[in-house]
């Protein structure tokens, strides 16, 4: 090589040097065995890893997590009877708490309250869990095969950001007023943004964790599996957060829409009676019930499993959560 | 000869070649330090032999069944405990279940982590991530290990515990063990010989012999970490225009 001196040729040097090259005989620092032995050094090791430790902290109840929501719950509630208090808008367009309650009494006593939100969240599930099983494989699928991703990518994308409600006429015509139709907006809803969550998951992974599953000797599917999917989960349960999310009102949307024939009595078919009974106080219980079921799902189901998540990783210090 | 390394180079697209005319030989249960400084293709080198990289040009040989490799940060999946972080391992290599709960206890105890192999790698210390690392590599359970600065990172107290540890674990067993380091007095304490790799383009330039009393005979050791370290040097100088 042109800036090269020292021709390749010539022998390397073996060997303790000799007197050869005084110049170079000054001495340096040097490192050299420490320990005395065995025991010694699993002595040593085991106090090091003590030091370098943190101590296990107790994990106490925090109650400010529990009562800072419920106080500003109060607030709203009080804020809202107090606006509706000054009667400044006619009390049958804008209903006050108490009226909503009693509502709440009425739909509960004949039953429709509890219909409703059994058949609503049931569909919700279902359909969320069936996007689930078909976005999955398919996530997977586009994010390690780059031609397929290349080729899919744009449109699933394009499908997240179109709203899903676009598809409720499509689907009447094609399946009636029936529950295919409702599970068919669900899924053209929920299917895209899991698997754009699942893409995004992978494309976060540390380039390193492939490495290591390749020296490992890791075939394509055990790579996809074990090492891949887990180290995506992250970004895949946001992804399933906001399947669930896209489910859920894409359901509403479908219910609203599509009333009558064999579907059943939802949450979104209770709005719409609230609408054609120009009653105020049924279509508020309905938004309620509706928001009521979204923050239930997220604080019992998602929040805790992602918190799970996040506290295995040591990921969770330092956030506000 | 389980590595030999034949008139090896590579370059990565036009770019100048990075690993130049490369010939080495290390032989079976050898200790070998990997010495340069920084942009001398050392890390090229060891993924070539890792099979994570391809050579341009030369030949290469090494065995069949592969290499073992250890990374600079330790590379632990954060969503495993540390057992099973070597469990996967002994799983990829086709361990039986059974198997691989016994083996990986044995390993963890090796590394004098025993009583951690329940802990999730964010709960261990640089130190002991590393071990961890190095128990996952045992458990690869191939006579090749490859070594990439792993102990770069680490604190002074920790990384010199961690050379003693290393030399018991070779001589406990008897793994070829090819360790790239920038660190001369590194080089010095664990290899049996240390190989200096020159600069843009990587080529082994010279080596040297490290015996039994350079490991306890700090004067005899530093003597040789000075003709290293002035060897390194000028090689460093030729790049000063």
């Amino acid at each position: 090589m042109p800036n090269n001196p020292t021709p390749l040729a010539e022998a390397p040097v073996t060997g303790e040097v000799s007197g050869a090259e005084p110049e170079t005989r000054k001495i340096h620092a040097a490192l050299t065995r420490s320990s005395t032995g065995s025991e010694d050094l699993r002595e040593l090791e085991a106090g090091l890893d003590s030091l370098q430790s943190d101590a296990a902290r107790a994990a106490r109840v925090d109650w400010s997590r529990i009562l800072l929501p419920v106080a500003a719950l109060v607030v709203l509630v009080l804020v809202w009877q107090f606006y509706v208090s000054l009667g400044l808008k006619r009390r049958d367009l804008v209903p006050g708490p108490l009226d909503v309650l009693g509502q709440f009494g009425t739909l509960w006593g004949d039953g429709s309250l509890q219909e409703a939100v059994w058949t609503s969240l049931q569909r919700g599930l279902i359909g969320f869990l069936i996007s689930v099983a078909i976005a999955t494989p398919i996530g997977l699928l586009l994010a390690q095969v780059a031609p397929l991703r290349r080729a899919f990518g744009p449109l699933i994308s394009g499908l997240q950001v179109l709203p899903s409600v676009a598809w409720v006429p499509a689907a009447i015509l094609w399946f009636g007023i029936t529950d295919a139709t409702v599970y068919f907006v669900v899924f053209m809803g929920a299917i895209p943004s899991i698997i754009n969550g699942l893409i995004s998951g992978v494309d976060q992974i540390p380039p390193q964790y492939r490495s290591v599953g390749t020296v490992l000797g890791a075939n394509r599917l055990q790579m996809a599996l074990q090492i891949v999917l887990p180290a995506a989960l992250p970004g895949y349960l946001s992804g399933l957060k906001q399947g669930w999310a896209f489910s859920w009102r894409s359901l509403m949307a479908a219910e609203i829409i599509a009333v009558g024939g064999t579907i059943g009595f939802g949450l979104g078919s209770m709005l719409n009676q609230g609408r054609d009974l120009a009653d105020m106080t049924i279509v508020m219980s309905a938004i309620l019930l509706i928001l009521a079921v979204g923050i239930l799902i997220e604080l019992l189901v998602f929040a805790p499993i992602e918190k799970r998540l996040l506290r295995r990783r040591g990921l969770l210090a330092g956030s506000t959560r | 000869m389980p590595v030999v390394l034949e008139n090896l180079g590579k370059r990565f697209g036009d770019g100048a070649p990075v690993l130049d005319d490369v010939n080495a030989s290390i032989a079976q249960g050898e200790f070998v330090a990997l010495l340069g400084a920084s942009g001398c293709g050392k890390s090229t080198l060891l993924n070539i032999m890792a099979g994570l990289e391809l050579p341009t040009s030369g030949a290469l040989e090494v065995p069949s069944d592969g290499a073992a490799f250890m990374f600079q940060d330790a590379a632990l999946f954060p969503w495993l405990t540390a057992r099973e972080n070597i469990e996967l391992a002994l799983k990829l290599r086709g361990v039986g279940k059974a198997e691989r709960r016994t083996k990986a206890n044995e390993l963890l105890d090796l590394v004098h982590l025993g009583g951690a192999g329940d802990k999730r790698p964010h709960e261990l210390s640089g130190g002991m991530r590393q071990r961890v690392s190095l128990a996952r590599s045992l458990a690869q359970d191939r006579q090749l290990l490859l070594m990439d600065e792993p102990f770069a990172a680490l604190d002074a107290i920790t990384r010199d515990l961690l050379h003693d540890e290393l030399e018991r674990i070779w001589k406990e067993t008897g793994r070829t063990i090819v360790f790239v380091t920038h660190n001369v007095r590194e080089a010095v304490r664990l290899g049996q010989r240390v190989l200096l790799l020159s600069s843009r383009p990587g080529r082994v330039v010279q080596e040297w012999n490290v015996t039994e009393e350079h490991r306890t005979d700090a004067g005899l050791a530093g003597q040789l970490t000075g003709v290293i370290t002035a060897r390194l040097r000028e090689e460093i100088r030729r790049h000063a225009k």
